[in-house]
């Protein structure tokens, strides 16, 4: 079988699940006709027609509150942003409402968001957008930011089928940069899950989406130099795999998170204070970060490659800790 | 009957304290609450009476260590039951005693002990020495070698805390009963880390000797005391020692003064004033009431408690000067408590006059001299070198013109007194001779600012100048 993208292989798990199920709909700005300003949604309306494939006017706020009037009705609406930026704008809809409903009401909102998220496009202030942790922050959201076609395949499949709201963040970076051969049939991939991507024995390197990419890139280039890096893949946020990362952390006793998310209240933070909470016995050196920098996605190309984490920068805060 | 002699809590904050000084041998005869040994804490230096009258049969904890309060630091054998020393149930290695001087039974003569009365101490003194010389051959002798021991290790190697490890590191000593200190680190500066530890119980495995190894560590610095974060060396360690020297553990008197002054130095902005006064009229008052006074209060009459009196009158004028800083709270005492730093032999130390506002003159010289008294011979109360608002300290008595103290924390100022010396002064265009003080005035510039610091000097000044209250 052909490789496909990480793009085809959101676009196969939302036809697949539109097959399979039709409470399944799709709602966003553009997505029909045009088929979305990434493609992602090309070819739904032809197969599905205007009922399950809606344009909207643009208004982040009412597509989200429209979504989450679809799920109280039975449908199992996906909710595309044009760019995960302009999530934003719904945030009153998304953290009151979608994020409380089966909470206030017993009512579970069984929605997806997903959109373009993250930069290296020099797509600026407005279009780079890492915002995992405004959400993953919102109790009963569920935070998923997959780094492969498998996974964002599986784990979109597996968010449109949860019966609770899940953002679904997709790295435009990773779109076409991504290939990978999919299996043949049905799969899914579990939500709340970290995967082990590379084996090592001197520290343990936690990341995903476009990071891990990053990360695993070191990880080759610290082996060059007798560094053993394990590679973990988060792929969900929230609920974030504890278990994972604290085994891994016992059995490496140092630990580098990489993010693209800026530093302060990145979710390298939170996994800190869960590995000094569960494994603080373990460690055998201090917890470091690799990030962007604490400023907004600087629009120049220079600046921002400066603002982005590099397999440089990953593979020195490495070395320096497994020297340590 | 055994008594246990312990570490006494000298103070609710202090949790330790060094032996500095046993003032009895083992063997030697001691009555009860007879001065036995000497202590030093954060707060203050102590005279620790004996808990019991009779011989002191053991030391176990040797002058220059620090142990936990309620440690037990000696044993007494209790005066009267002393003739049975060493009686089985004491506990003291009877097994150990070589055939021919085993302790005899109670009432039972023995060759050394015939002569009667001097039989509990020669008795106590066969079982001290037969403990010294059953005692294993490595402890008899690093005790023989202790006090040298001890600068060395203070200065050579740091306290356990003091290794770089790693929690994991600590864990895995903690289970293997590894001395972290005998581990070489090979990791960033020197860091033990986990190949190092690792390593480690390889070689305890490996090694014949491991058992002998997991026996604890010997105390840290017998004789020495505790690095403390505090008091890091500034310059590099290469560039202090050159040349010929002799290194001295600091005593825990000196330590506490260094952390405050570095502390005081670091916490608050000093700003310095000085004023000068003219003490003539107070010299004469003094030099005549100086006989009269002593006779009819029995204390000393010197110059401090003039200024006491004076320094209290103007705090009560101006209550910033008499306050402390919490955060970003002014906290304004009501008490004047004035701590007057007094000068030992071995330190320094800052006995409080309390509630000086509520005393006279003479309750003011009898205090001071009291609480002087008592610094110079140990037996000041942690209690009362604590909740001083304002400090006093006097570089003139030592012959300084005049000197720049640091604040004692937590008050926002402290007055320098200089030495009162005749000078030509200018008065009303004529040159006349006056005796003259120099006064400073430390103070922390977040609370008190210059204008205040200086009226609150005039103050002091013109109180000075123009004093008017009997003295007795």
């Amino acid at each position: 079988m052909a490789e496909v993208t990480m793009l085809e292989a959101i676009r196969q798990a939302l036809f697949e699940e539109m097959e399979r199920d039709p409470a399944v709909v799709m709602i966003g700005e553009d997505i029909s006709v045009y088929g979305g300003a990434f493609k992602v949604t090309e070819g739904l309306l032809e197969r599905f027609g205007w009922e399950r494939v809606m344009d909207t006017p643009i208004s982040e706020s009412a597509i989200i509150g429209a979504a989450v009037g679809m799920g109280y009705m039975g449908l199992r609406p996906v909710a595309e942003m044009q760019f995960i930026d302009f999530l934003a704008c719904a945030f009153n809809q998304m953290t009151n409402f979608v994020a409380k409903s089966h909470y206030r009401w017993g009512a579970p909102v069984p929605m997806v968001v997903r959109g373009p998220s993250g930069g290296g496009v020099h797509g600026g202030p407005f279009h780079s957008a890492n915002p995992e942790m405004y959400y993953a922050h919102t109790p009963g959201l569920k935070v998923v930011y997959p780094s492969t076609p498998y996974d964002a395949k599986g784990l979109l499949k597996s968010a449109i089928r949860d019966n609770n709201p899940v953002l679904f963040l997709e790295h435009k970076f990773l779109y076409r940069r991504i290939k990978e051969e999919l299996p043949a049939g049905e799969y899914t991939v579990p939500l709340g899950k970290a995967v082990v991507r590379r084996e090592g024995t001197d520290l343990t390197i936690i990341s995903y989406a476009a990071m891990m990419h990053t990360s695993l890139e070191a990880a080759v280039e610290l082996a060059k130099e007798g560094v053993s890096a394990e590679v973990i893949d988060l792929r969900s946020l929230m609920p974030l795999d504890k278990e994972t990362i604290l085994a891994s952390v016992r059995k490496t006793n140092k630990l580098l998170i990489v993010h693209e998310d800026t530093r302060t209240g990145g979710i390298a933070g939170e996994i800190a204070a869960l590995v000094c909470e569960g494994a603080f016995e373990d460690l055998d050196g201090p917890i470091q970060r690799v990030t962007s920098l604490d400023t907004p996605v600087p629009y120049s190309p220079p600046l921002e490659e400066r603002f982005l984490p590099g397999v440089a920068d990953v593979v020195r805060a490495a070395r320096d800790l497994a020297r340590y | 009957m055994p008594t246990d002699v312990i570490m006494p809590q000298m103070g609710e904050s202090i949790f330790e304290g060094t032996i500095t000084k046993w003032l009895k041998k083992p063997g030697e005869k001691v009555e009860r609450d007879e001065p036995l040994f000497e202590i030093s804490t954060d707060k203050v230096d102590a005279e620790i009476p004996s808990p019991a009258a009779g011989v002191l049969r053991e030391i176990k904890v040797n002058e220059g260590q620090t142990v936990p309060i309620q440690t037990v630091v000696g044993v007494i054998d209790v005066e009267g039951a002393a003739a049975s020393a060493p009686a089985p149930a004491s506990g003291a290695k009877p097994t150990v005693a070589p055939a021919g001087t085993e302790p005899q039974p109670e009432g039972t003569p023995t060759p050394e002990s015939s002569a009667g009365s001097p039989a509990p101490l020669k008795d106590a003194e066969a079982a001290a020495s037969k403990q010294a010389a059953s005692a294993a051959p490595s402890s008899a002798k690093s005790d023989a070698t202790a006090p040298k021991a001890a600068s060395s290790a203070a200065v050579a190697s740091a306290s356990p805390e003091k290794i770089r490890s790693s929690p994991l590191v600590r864990k895995v000593a903690g289970e293997h009963s590894i001395d972290l200190s005998q581990v070489t680190g090979t990791g960033a500066g020197g860091r033990v880390s986990k190949k190092d530890i690792f390593a480690a119980v390889e070689a305890q495995k490996s090694s014949p000797a491991g058992a002998a190894r997991s026996a604890p560590p010997p105390p840290p610095a017998a004789g020495g005391v505790q690095a403390h974060a505090q008091l890091e060396t500034a310059v590099p360690r290469e560039r202090i020692y050159f040349g010929n020297y002799d290194v001295e553990p600091m005593s825990v008197m000196r330590q506490r003064i260094a952390e405050h002054m570095v502390m005081s130095q670091r916490v608050s902005p000093h700003v310095y004033s000085v004023e000068e006064v003219d003490m003539t009229r107070i010299a004469g008052i003094r030099a005549k009431a100086k006989q009269e006074f002593e006779q009819a209060s029995g204390t000393k009459l010197t110059f401090m408690p003039f200024f006491i009196r004076a320094v209290v009158e103007a705090l009560r004028a101006f209550p910033t000067v008499n306050a402390s800083v919490d955060g970003t709270n002014i906290v304004y005492h009501r008490e004047c408590n004035i701590g007057i730093a007094v000068a030992l032999d071995w330190g320094l130390i800052v006995p409080v006059i309390k509630n000086a506002e509520e005393k006279n003159f003479l309750g003011i010289a009898r205090g001071l001299n009291d609480l002087a008294e008592r610094a110079r011979t140990k037996k000041l109360k942690p209690e009362e070198v604590q909740e001083s608002t304002f400090a006093i300290t006097n570089p003139g008595s030592f012959g300084g013109l005049m000197g720049l103290p640091i604040i004692n924390q937590p008050n926002v100022a402290i007055l320098g007194i200089g030495s009162i010396q005749k000078r030509a002064v200018v008065i009303n265009d004529a040159i006349a001779i006056r005796s003259m003080v120099y006064l400073t005035m430390s103070y922390d510039h977040r609370v008190v600012d210059g204008a205040v610091s200086h009226q609150f000097l005039g103050r002091i000044k013109s109180s000075l100048e123009n004093w008017s209250e009997a003295v007795l």
